[in-house]
């Protein structure tokens, strides 16, 4: 692209992000497609469910038709999905309330948990993934590479357990169940929510460390890096002037693409320690086979996974120098 | 065969070795663990529950006062078994489908690969949920769903592996030879993919083991009075304030198995590139 301008490099950015945007709506769609048939498989539906084995048939039937369960799959769909976009996915079979309202007591709280994991993973991942690039091959590397791989391996519930023997039963510092509610000052909240955010962020520092690592690596075996030692640079400035500038997209690529692992660990986190967010409620709705809960919490989370694949797919174009503007 | 894998076995950094000698003790646990167990494994044999370690029970005793080590011992086959079930299910039919999508040619090929695309963007956990809350929790649905669960992220890398070797010379030459599609896959293809394929059924195993025992911690796994180690964690949650031995030991017990397997692989010769 010697001659292409910038003007036409950031167009093609555009049009490559703008056609990554429709193709994870697409998928969204075809998530919720998914989702909604796995969901009506269900031996007996919910008005079975609800009125229990004694119901008579026309009980059944009558209960069927105020719920719309007669009407053909495609048009439930239908009605099921424009509820989803403009905000009403449904009434709570077990709570028996808006699925909306109980959702937006919860999502706060799991926001508020992810973030914080997010600023507390972050910086430690980016020393730790850095740090053995640096010391590649080396003992430390090593050390670090082993650690990592094992911590990937550890189920969640393990680091929560160890974390609660610590910190609650020999330690006595923090409580063992995080509560959350709207009366707690910031103090409190950040003492009743430290062991799920130091659960989750073992988890996902042992991931974007190993991702940093090998993004870091990818930038060192460049020629231009070669080009600078070989002129003299010092190791740290090598890496701080000539990498990191290089390096950073492909680094948050590695970011948003770990904390993915946020999701699926926070099933497990937040059951363990009783904290009040959608995953925790998501797994009573599958306990209590409250579909149209358990729908709506799954659309969320698969819409959130798919939001952070985005990202990543987005910084490594506008990382592509061949589009970025020059 | 067996001088070659001892002669690989050396060949092995320390973490490898290490990883191989955890590996061999499950395996060999899921194989004849239940008959070592000193006690039956439903049986109320300590007179108090939460037991610390002594001479007649190793590990203690769980919140009923029963034996931990013969419930670690029984609960060990059923996660090494359902995992390497399923393991195998999700890798045969991941790789089945990915030699069908590289030997079929694009009308083949673009509906399964995008519909696998689909797939794997549900993160796995929260899809293993939605079938567990449509299908329940039996034994072999617990198999089926782990399964499922995990084809797409096969089917991914096989077809990458499958798809670069359907080009290479050799296959060319076989197609021009005259043979037929399933001959091309099968005995041209599939023998030149069986190492990364093994490393991967490997790292499927890992992610089965951590999901089935996560959903048995949720109470959503394994239901009692079957025992995996999962649902030994989830049975004795109530002794995690008093640190008993018998919620650490099975959590302890996937840790080794998970960690086991990673540090194999990783210490094998060219492995993939994936963590």
């Amino acid at each position: 692209m010697a001659g292409g301008s910038s003007q036409s490099g950031m167009k093609a950015a555009l049009t490559l992000i703008g056609k990554r945007f429709a193709s994870s709506l697409l998928t969204l769609l075809l998530v919720s497609v998914t989702i909604f048939i796995i969901a009506q498989l269900l031996p007996g539906d919910a008005a079975q469910e609800a009125l229990g084995q004694s119901a008579t048939p026309q009980q059944v039937a009558a209960l069927r038709h105020e719920m719309g369960l007669d009407r053909p799959a495609y048009v439930r769909y239908a009605s099921w999905l424009t509820g989803m976009v403009s905000g009403d996915p449904g009434q709570s079979l077990v709570a028996n309330m808006p699925v909306s309202e109980v959702i937006s007591e919860r999502l706060p709280n799991s926001l508020l948990l992810a973030a914080l994991t997010a600023l507390v993973a972050v910086p430690v991942a980016l020393a730790i993934g850095i740090g053995s690039a640096m010391n590649r091959g080396g003992r430390l590397d090593r050390a670090l590479n082993v650690a990592t791989l094992s911590m990937v391996a550890v189920p969640e519930f393990l680091v929560a357990t160890i974390a609660v023997l610590i910190f609650s039963v020999k330690l006595r510092w923090l409580p063992s169940i995080a509560m959350a509610s709207e009366e707690m000052g910031w103090g409190d909240y950040l003492r009743g929510v430290a062991m799920p955010i130091l659960t989750l962020s073992v988890i996902v520092i042992a991931q974007m460390a190993r991702m940093t690592r090998a993004a870091v690596i990818d930038q060192m075996d460049r020629p231009y890096v070669e080009m600078a030692v070989l002129k003299g640079v010092a190791p740290v400035q090598v890496v701080l002037k000539h990498i990191m500038p290089n390096a950073i997209a492909p680094i948050v690529n590695a970011m948003a693409l770990s904390l993915s692992y946020l999701l699926g660990g926070a099933v497990i986190v937040e059951t363990i320690f009783n904290y009040p967010g959608l995953a925790s409620l998501m797994v009573n709705a599958v306990t209590s086979r409250d579909m149209p809960l358990l729908q709506a919490c799954a659309m969320i989370f698969c819409a959130a996974y798919l939001l952070l694949m985005l990202i990543a797919d987005v910084t490594a174009i506008l990382a592509n120098p061949r589009l970025r503007a020059q | 065969m067996i001088f070659n894998a001892l002669s690989q076995a050396k060949a092995l950094p320390l973490s490898g070795k290490v990883g191989l000698a955890l590996v061999l003790f499950w395996l060999a646990v899921a194989l004849f663990g239940p008959m070592l167990a000193p006690y039956p494994v439903g049986a109320f044999v300590a007179y108090d529950v939460f037991d610390g370690q002594s001479a007649a029970h190793w590990l203690g005793s769980d919140y009923l006062g029963r034996d931990v080590l013969s419930r670690l011992l029984s609960g060990a086959r059923y996660t090494v078994g359902l995992a390497a079930a399923a393991a195998m299910l999700a890798s045969a039919t991941g790789t089945a489908l990915a030699l069908t999508a590289a030997v079929g040619g694009a009308k083949v090929d673009e509906p399964l690969s995008r519909f696998m695309d689909m797939l794997i963007s549900i993160p796995s956990k929260i899809f293993s949920l939605v079938l567990v809350a449509a299908f329940g929790s039996s034994l072999p649905l617990l198999l089926l769903i782990a399964a499922i669960t995990y084809v797409p992220g096969n089917y991914r890398i096989a077809r990458a592996l499958a798809v670069n070797l359907a080009q290479m010379d050799y296959v060319q030459v076989a197609r021009a030879r005259g043979e037929g599609r399933f001959h091309i896959a099968i005995a041209e293809v599939l023998p030149n993919m069986i190492h990364p394929l093994l490393a991967d059924f490997g790292l499927r195993f890992v992610f089965i083991v951590l999901l089935l025992s996560g959903l048995s911690f949720l109470g959503l796994g394994v239901q009692p009075p079957d025992a995996d180690l999962g649902s030994l964690v989830r049975e004795n949650i109530s002794g995690l304030g008093e640190g008993a031995l018998a919620i650490i030991a099975p959590a302890v017990a996937i840790a080794t198995l998970t960690v086991g397997v990673n540090l194999l692989i990783d210490g094998l010769p060219g492995r993939g590139k994936r963590a």
